[in-house]
């Protein structure tokens, strides 16, 4: 990489974090963390429950104290972030019962209120309550009460406070938890809206791989503390997944053949230029969930080595 | 150019807040359980002090219903400024409206200045509703220019003194369900702070634990705004002392006001998504 790239690079990152450690009491949840965002980037946390993305994206998001490690959002130490560092980012949080109350219209022009003063040339803000509520889907549910709203809309609410502000980054912690399909791929639109139109950071949670494999551009994966594997989804099965299956039909019979290397290729060439009778031929790259799944296995597995090493060098 | 900047920040939060009081006080008075609540405490008042016709303030000849209304008047005022934020912000932590608040520019500010709104005006709500007992014992009392004078002034003076310190109350308990502990002590408290019955009458040792806490003040005061002269003659030392009155609760008020924002910076601080995901676990499994 060359020096201008890098300088780019540099400023183009909406988040970098390096090293990051937590621990509570004697558990530690983060074990030196590292990876960055760039600026416009869909970055997935994915990982099994316990595996500290709740807790990464709380220090992220300033609302929680790191034990070590360097930390920075928008040029900013979460830890020390003032107002106008709070104005240009976004926190989706989970609503349980708040407001509940309240009409979603007001709610949502109550928290707009707050970002006018942070308007800036470049930004405008806040974003227009009507405008935001037609593009998340709740113009016909304005003047309802929170706790009348089914679980989707009621996220969707969440989503709108979230971005009411016109953030540059978002925070999304297990953003379609309880959602119905529908309502899943209308949040995924509005995510894609926001890094595409926008050219809003988003950081997201989710345990969900189909979500991160649709929504991301690259995927972080957290196990244990640590992050095990970072990509596009692409990537992540092409580096990680090492068996395909060719399928094909010779004659009468439906053929299945799993190539354990990594490069099914050969495998076809040989078989095409062997056997003229092929017809419907079918190579099937193990997904990114049987990638995601051999992956915490593996992690699993490989423990007791990986303690081991972690000792070694402390 | 920051400092005009940070004013109108500032100032926008504020504003925003006064907004968020009003609305929370328009949610409030438009239903029903509130309502329900609000008129329950009027009501009972009123058969109370029906049931007290005939009966006189012990040593004086006047109506004892005379002195149990303007009480009522400054235990409502002691009460929605302390048990009410105390409840309110219990509750608002645990179910996330303060982490959002947090989450915003300036949010906790708006917060804090809608939450003093809505309280001052739900209070204020709650003492017209008094009109309804005072009905029963308006012949007794002296309504006259001291009465508007001192009456607002008293309760300014009371929302100052109680809701501070009701708000750091209600950053200390751990959960909701806690807090309906101040619930309780403001109900002990309301029993020996000469209330229902002339702080005279009681043991020595309980007027001086009564006359340490804003009830009594706040009813010593709203009395010597409505009852006629000579009254005064059932209190303790003979007189209004409204230097005292003005005095203790001043106190208070200063307590409040610099034990709050550290208690609630310290509450705020500690308030994470998880906390409140761990929260709302607890809730659905124990069903309260």
């Amino acid at each position: 990489m060359s020096d201008s790239e890098s300088t780019t690079a540099l400023t183009d990152l909406a988040l970098d974090v390096r090293d990051l450690r937590v621990r509570y009491g004697s558990n530690e949840v983060l074990k030196g963390a590292t990876f960055s965002a760039r600026r416009g980037e869909v970055v997935a946390l994915l990982g099994p429950n316990g595996a500290g993305k709740t807790t990464t994206i709380e220090v992220l998001e300033g609302f929680r104290m790191p034990t070590s490690g360097d930390v920075c959002v928008l040029g900013s130490d979460p830890a020390r972030g003032d107002e106008r560092w709070r104005a240009r980012v976004g926190v989706v949080l989970q609503s349980w019962r708040d407001h509940s109350r309240w009409r979603v219209r007001d709610l949502l022009d109550y928290h707009a209120r707050f970002y006018a003063p942070y308007a800036t040339a470049e930004v405008p803000r806040p974003w227009d309550v009507d405008e935001l509520l037609a593009l998340v889907g709740l113009t016909a549910h304005a003047e309802q009460r929170v706790m009348r709203l089914s679980g989707g809309q009621r996220r969707r609410v969440d989503v709108a406070i979230g971005i009411v502000g016109r953030p540059e980054l978002v925070f999304l912690d297990e953003p379609t938890a309880g959602f119905d399909p529908h309502a899943r791929r209308e949040f995924h639109e509005l995510v894609h809206r926001l890094s595409d139109f926008e050219n809003t950071t988003v950081l997201l949670t989710t345990h969900d791989l189909a979500e991160a494999e649709k929504l991301a551009d690259r995927i972080l994966v957290l196990d244990r503390g640590t992050i095990i594997a970072d990509g596009s989804p692409d990537k992540l099965a092409l580096d990680l997944a090492t068996k395909a299956e060719v399928r094909w039909t010779a004659g009468d019979e439906r053929h299945v053949h799993a190539v354990e290397d990594r490069d099914p290729t050969e495998f076809v060439r040989r078989l095409l230029a062997t056997d003229p009778d092929v017809t419907e031929l079918e190579v099937k790259r193990a997904n990114l969930e049987d990638t995601y799944l051999a992956l915490v296995q593996r992690v699993e597995s490989g423990q007791a080595d990986e303690h081991e090493k972690l000792e070694a060098l402390s | 150019m920051i400092t005009t900047g940070t004013t109108s920040t500032c100032g926008v939060a504020v504003r925003a807040g006064l907004h968020r009081g009003w609305l929370e006080t328009k949610y409030s008075l438009t239903d029903v359980g509130d309502i329900f609540w609000m008129l329950l405490f009027p009501i009972s008042f009123t058969v109370t002090l029906l049931f007290m016709r005939g009966n006189t303030v012990p040593g004086t000849d006047l109506a004892l219903g005379a002195m149990v209304l303007p009480s009522l008047i400054g235990m409502s005022i002691a009460f929605g400024g302390l048990a009410g934020p105390a409840m309110q912000i219990a509750t608002d932590r645990e179910d996330g409206t303060l982490l959002r608040a947090k989450a915003t520019p300036d949010g906790m500010l708006g917060y804090l200045i809608g939450k003093i709104w809505f309280f001052g005006l739900t209070t204020l709500a709650s003492l017209v509703l008094l009109a309804i007992p005072a009905v029963t014992v308006i012949g007794d009392l002296r309504i006259d220019g001291r009465t508007a004078l001192l009456l607002p002034v008293i309760f300014v003076v009371g929302m100052v003194a109680t809701v501070p310190i009701g708000s750091a109350l209600g950053s200390i308990f751990k959960s909701s369900a806690q807090s309906m502990l101040i619930m309780l002590a403001s109900m002990l408290l309301i029993a020996i702070s000469g209330i229902f019955y002339p702080i005279t009458a009681m043991p020595t040792w309980l007027q001086w634990v009564g006359q340490v806490f804003p009830f009594y003040w706040l009813g010593l005061g709203t009395r010597s705004a409505m009852m006629p002269a000579g009254a005064e003659a059932a209190e303790i030392g003979d007189s209004w002392r409204t230097v005292e009155m003005f005095a203790v609760l001043g106190v208070w008020a200063v307590i409040g006001l610099v034990l709050a924002p550290i208690v609630l910076r310290r509450m705020a601080r500690r308030q994470t998504g998880s906390a409140i995901a761990a929260a709302r676990d607890k809730v659905m499994t124990r069903g309260y």
